[in-house]
C-alpha cells in the first residue's frame, strides 16, 4: 500500500528542494506544505518534530528531520 | 583495498569522481552530503554553460552526472581521521574504516560555530545557520543575528520581512560588509544593532528563549526566540591531521594538488587555492584526480 508522505518546507531552502527532487525521482507521491505561507502548519511541524528546522518529512507518522536519505529510504521501504 | 578514496561530494569531489571513473580507477567516495556549498547557493550565473541555474539544480545535475558511473559511495558518513600507513592510507569514519593507495580531500567549508554553551543543544531548536531555510518559521518573533559581515547583513535583511524585531549582535565596533546592505539594515526601524557585543551563551528550555550577551564587561540576557549564526565559514580540514595547512586551516596544495604527504591530494574550498568558486573547485577536482591517477601509475 502506498504510504502517506508529507513534506514541510520553505520555498527558498535548498535541502527542501533536494528532498522533493529525490521523492519525485523515486516516484513517491507527497503533499507539499509551505510553512512560510501557513503559520498553523508551521506550528504543527514544530510540534510534531520538536524542532524548528526545515525540511521535515512525515512518512506514515514517522518523522524525518532534514534530507536524511538513509532514514527516508528506510521509512519508505525503498 | 581501493586505488583511491575521495572525501567529499561538492563540486570538487564530484568532478574528481567523474575523472577517476573515466580513468577506470577502483575508488570510494565518502561524504556527509551531496552538492556541498553549491547545493546551498541561491542563483548561479557564472558556471560555464548555464546562463542561470539554481544551486539545488546544479547540485542535482552534478549528482546525476556522477551516478552514471560505477563506484562505491558512503553517504551520511563523517571522516574522523586519515592514517598514513606503509604505502597506503587508512580512512576512519564514524561508522567504519577503509583503505586506499591514494586519497583526495575535497571536504569544502562549513559554517563557523560560535563555540558557546547551548549552541549544540539548541541547533534547530531556534538556532540556525541558514536564514534562507529556516527564517520563515520565525514569523512575528524576536530574533538575533550573530555576525557583522555580508552574510549576517543578508540574514538580517531576510528576517526584517518576517520577524517582529531583529537584533544584530556584532563583536566589532561597527558593522562590516557592503555599504549598500549595511545602510538598509541600519535604517530599518525593526533592527537594533549591538556593536562591541559578544554572544556568550544560548539560553532556553525546549526551544530557545534568549541569549547571553557581553558588552563593556556587563553581561545581559536578551529575550529572543530565534538565533541565526552568520560568522563565516571554516575549512573542513580538522580530520586531516598530519597535513600542512595555512593559518586559516586551509590545506596547502601545489599546482598539481599535491599536499606535503605523497599520495594525499586536496582540492577545492578546503585548500589554499586562490578564489573559492564553483567552477574553480570543479577544475581543481579534475586536476587532483588526474594527479592521483599519475601517482598510482608510477607506483605500479
Amino acid at each position: 500500500m502506498e504510504k502517506k508522505v508529507t513534506v514541510y518546507s520553505t520555498p527558498t531552502c535548498p535541502f527542501c528542494i533536494r528532498v522533493k527532487q529525490f521523492l519525485k525521482e523515486n516516484n513517491i507521491r507527497f503533499e507539499d506544505i509551505d510553512v512560510s505561507a501557513d503559520s498553523e502548519k508551521a506550528d504543527e511541524m514544530i510540534k510534531k518534530s520538536g524542532q524548528m528546522g526545515v525540511p521535515v518529512i512525515e512518512i506514515e507518522g514517522d518523522i524525518v528531520v532534514g534530507f536524511d536519505k538513509d532514514k527516508i529510504k528506510e521509512s519508505l521501504g525503498i | 583495498m581501493y586505488d583511491l578514496i575521495i572525501i567529499g561530494a561538492g563540486p570538487a569531489g564530484i568532478t574528481a569522481s567523474v575523472y577517476a571513473a573515466r580513468k577506470r580507477l577502483n575508488f570510494l567516495v565518502i561524504t556527509l552530503d551531496i552538492g556541498g556549498q553549491a547545493a546551498w547557493s541561491g542563483d548561479i550565473e557564472n558556471y560555464t554553460g548555464y546562463q542561470f541555474i539554481t544551486g539545488p539544480d546544479l547540485a542535482s545535475k552534478f549528482e546525476s552526472h556522477m551516478r552514471q558511473y560505477n563506484f562505491d559511495m558512503k553517504e551520511n558518513e563523517e571522516v574522523l581521521d586519515i592514517v598514513r600507513m606503509d604505502g597506503y592510507f587508512k580512512v576512519k569514519t564514524h561508522k567504519s574504516e577503509y583503505e586506499a593507495k591514494a586519497v583526495i580531500v575535497a571536504s569544502g567549508k562549513v559554517s563557523r560555530e560560535l563555540g558557546v554553551p547551548g549552541e549544540k543543544e539548541f541547533k534547530h531548536k531556534g538556532l540556525s545557520y541558514c536564514a534562507t531555510c529556516d527564517g520563515p518559521l520565525f514569523n512575528n518573533k524576536d530574533v538575533a543575528v550573530v555576525g557583522g559581515g555580508n552574510s549576517a547583513l543578508d540574514a538580517a535583511l531576510q528576517m526584517i520581512r518576517i520577524a517582529r524585531r531583529v537584533y544584530m549582535i556584532n563583536i566589532n565596533p561597527s558593522l562590516g560588509g557592503d555599504t549598500i546592505l549595511r545602510e538598509k539594515v541600519e535604517r530599518d526601524s525593526k533592527v537594533t544593532v549591538l556593536n562591541n557585543t559578544r554572544t556568550t551563551a544560548i539560553l532556553g528550555d525546549k526551544m530557545i528563549t534568549g541569549i547571553k550577551i557581553l558588552r563593556a564587561d556587563k553581561e545581559d540576557d536578551l529575550a529572543v526566540q530565534g538565533v541565526f549564526v552568520e560568522i563565516g565559514l571554516i575549512p573542513n580540514s580538522g580530520f586531516a591531521k598530519g597535513v600542512e595547512k595555512n593559518k586559516y586551516g586551509e590545506i596547502i596544495v601545489n599546482c598539481r594538488n599535491e599536499t606535503n604527504i605523497p599520495g594525499l591530494f586536496a582540492a577545492g574550498d578546503v585548500t589554499d587555492v586562490h578564489e573559492k568558486q564553483i567552477v574553480i573547485a570543479a577544475g581543481e577536482g579534475s586536476k587532483a584526480a588526474l594527479s592521483a591517477f599519475k601517482y598510482l601509475n608510477q607506483r605500479r
